[in-house]
Formats: structure tokens, C-alpha cells, sequence
């Protein structure tokens, strides 16, 4: 048990997990940049851009969550509105100044998956892309071994890949091994709002890498938001739960408080958790009243 | 008789993919937009020279909200 990281053994009495990173960031959130591949990121939220009802509140959330980094699909042109020329979604996403995120949503195999990774490069002129292979209709569920052998052909073309995938660290290892850039593992299936089903599998998945964990999926609010930093993953990707809000823009400003807590909570180390009371109060010097 | 995301069009044989693109609304500038012929992507570079054998499937895509 000496080698097992204290950080997935919160309920224990051994120390908490802290981690330097997150240390240095109790200084002050702003210097506590994200390195994924070659991008440097000063928010440790991403966001997705699906479900907004209108471009304009896209905008404002995007405004208001102060993420640098937002995922955007594929789709023939003329198939949505507003998905080309003047006042379209990229036009949009380039004044709002983020970077882009592609993603490979929708596809069912590992071929499929590669080549819109490729017509997203030529599309997004970027290298990025976050991979998902979905094997399950129902609850779009990663279908891992396509997943793995997508990742590696993508990487080998080049590619800084951020494969969505499962909760299983060995999983997550295996996707690291054939050189992925970072680690998406969902809290629970996409959209459900469910939060994080299994801490103590995100918290594995953590001590199973050294690239990036970013939580992607499941998120419902902001406390979910906090329970992955504190967890020790680097990120949150939120999409459904900020552009599905009542209130797109103020679930995206919560969702910025949220991350930064989390991120601070987990530089800070908290107690342990205890079956029995722990008297904050010393009884040195009780009076004797009776 | 070129089929142009998933409808068959009046492009030819022998047209560019340039030529598809002017079909579907697409500038040879238009930002955020790529092209697959026959599962294949084309650059972006040779939308101009491309010319599309009978039949050729041609899928243009852009952004779309998502993710």
C-alpha cells in the first residue's frame, strides 16, 4: 500500500493529496496556465459550443466562462443555420478569440473517425483534435478499441489528440502509450447532467497518466465542476450543462468560479475524511459549571 | 453525375472541385470548410485542379455547433 498515491485514498487517514501545480496556483489562478500539446491555456474550462439556442448567447457565455479553448463539429455545409459566411459560427468563434477544438462526433468507427479528424486539420488549420468514437447509441458510450486504434493512427499522423473516453485508468494509459496529449474520461454519458458517477475512478485515472486530465461529459453544475478539480483532474470540458442552462450566461460564470474553487481546493489539501467527530475546540481549560 | 453530400447533382464529370463548391454556395475562400472526394480529403490547394470522375461522392463540410 506504500506506493499507492494518497490522493485516491481520501477516506483514509493518510495525508491528502497535493500536487506542486496546484500549489503554485493558490498564488493566484491567472499564473496557473494548462499546457495540452502546444497550446497554453490560462482557463481550465473548456467549453462546448453545441445546444446554444442562438449564436449572440454563445457568444456571452463564452465571454462569461473566460475559456480560451471551445469544441466545434463538422457537418455539411448548408445543414445548420448559419454555418457558413458572414455572422457564421467560425466567424463568431474568431472574434470571440478562442481557440478551436474539433471534434469527430458522430462517428461510429475508428476509419470514420480519422478521416473527419483529417477534413477538421484542413477545415480548422489546426493539429487538435478531440477524438470520439461512440459504440453505443443510447448512452454514447466510447467504443474503446476503436477509440485506441483511432488515437494511434492519428498520432502518428501528426495529430495532438484528446481522446473522450471512459473512466478506466487502463484505458487511459493505453490511450497515453500510443502518445495522446491528454485524457478526456466522462463523469457520466453525454448530456445526462448525472455528474461524476465514479470519483474514485477519475481520481485513478489521475494517478494513471502524467499528460492532462480534462473531465468531459456528465456535468450538471457547478459543483460537479469542482469535484473533478479536486479530484486532480487539469480541466473541465462543460457543454450541455452551461448551453442547456435557464441561464446559459450565468451557469458559464458559475462554472468559472467553480473551476478555479476546485482547482484551489485540491493545491490546498483537504482533511481527510472521518467516520467519528473531531473537536475543533480544545477542552484544555473547560470550566467545571456543575 | 456527381453525387454532392448525398444528392445526386447536374456536376459532371470532369468538373473541379471548385466547380462543386460553387454549387453548394462555397467561395474558393470560405474559411472553416474542407473537402472529401470518395472518403479522401482534398487540400484546400488543388480545389481548383481537382477534376471528379463519374459518380464521385463529394462531401463539403464546415463548423458546426457541437461538442
Amino acid at each position: 500500500m506504500a506506493d499507492v498515491p494518497a490522493t485516491i485514498l481520501e477516506d483514509d487517514a493518510a495525508a491528502p493529496g497535493r500536487d506542486a501545480a496546484a500549489e503554485r496556483d493558490a498564488a493566484g489562478v491567472g499564473r496557473d496556465a494548462l499546457q495540452i500539446g502546444g497550446l497554453t491555456l490560462g482557463s481550465r474550462l473548456l467549453l462546448g459550443t453545441g445546444g446554444f439556442p442562438s449564436l449572440e448567447l454563445m457568444a456571452h457565455a463564452i465571454e462569461a466562462s473566460g475559456t480560451e479553448l471551445v469544441t466545434v463539429a463538422l457537418r455539411r455545409v448548408g445543414s445548420g443555420p448559419q454555418n457558413s459566411g458572414a455572422g457564421s459560427l467560425v466567424a463568431t468563434l474568431a472574434a470571440a478569440g478562442v481557440a478551436l477544438l474539433p471534434n469527430t462526433a458522430g462517428c461510429h468507427t475508428a476509419r470514420d473517425a480519422v478521416l473527419t479528424a483529417r477534413l477538421a486539420r484542413e477545415a480548422f488549420e489546426t493539429d487538435l483534435i478531440k477524438l470520439e468514437v461512440i459504440g453505443d447509441e443510447d448512452t454514447l458510450l466510447p467504443d474503446a478499441p476503436e477509440l485506441l486504434r483511432a488515437a494511434e493512427e492519428l498520432v502518428d499522423d501528426g495529430f495532438v489528440v484528446l481522446p473522450y473516453t471512459t473512466d478506466d485508468p487502463v484505458l487511459a494509459r493505453r490511450l497515453v502509450d500510443v502518445g495522446c496529449a491528454a485524457v478526456m474520461p466522462l463523469g457520466s454519458p453525454i448530456g445526462s447532467g448525472m455528474g461524476i458517477r465514479n470519483p474514485y475512478n477519475i481520481a485513478l485515472v489521475r494517478e494513471a497518466v502524467e499528460v492532462p486530465v480534462v473531465l468531459d461529459a456528465g456535468i450538471g453544475t457547478a459543483s460537479d465542476a469542482a469535484l473533478a478539480m479536486e479530484l486532480g483532474c487539469d480541466a473541465v470540458l462543460a457543454a450541455s450543462a452551461i448551453a442547456r442552462a435557464a441561464d446559459p450566461v450565468a451557469m458559464a460564470r458559475a462554472m468559472r468560479a467553480a473551476v478555479a474553487a476546485g482547482r484551489l481546493a485540491r493545491g490546498a489539501g483537504r482533511i481527510p475524511r472521518r467516520l467519528y467527530a473531531r473537536a475543533s475546540t480544545p477542552n484544555e481549560g473547560l470550566p467545571e459549571l456543575t | 453525375m456527381i453525387v454532392l453530400n448525398g444528392e445526386r447533382t447536374d456536376v459532371h464529370a470532369g468538373a473541379t472541385v471548385a466547380a462543386a463548391l460553387a454549387r453548394v454556395g462555397v467561395k474558393p475562400d470560405a474559411r472553416g470548410v474542407a473537402v472529401a472526394v470518395d472518403g479522401e480529403v482534398v487540400p484546400r490547394s488543388t480545389w481548383e485542379a481537382f477534376a471528379l470522375a463519374e459518380g464521385s461522392h463529394v462531401e463539403v463540410l464546415t463548423a458546426m455547433q457541437g461538442g
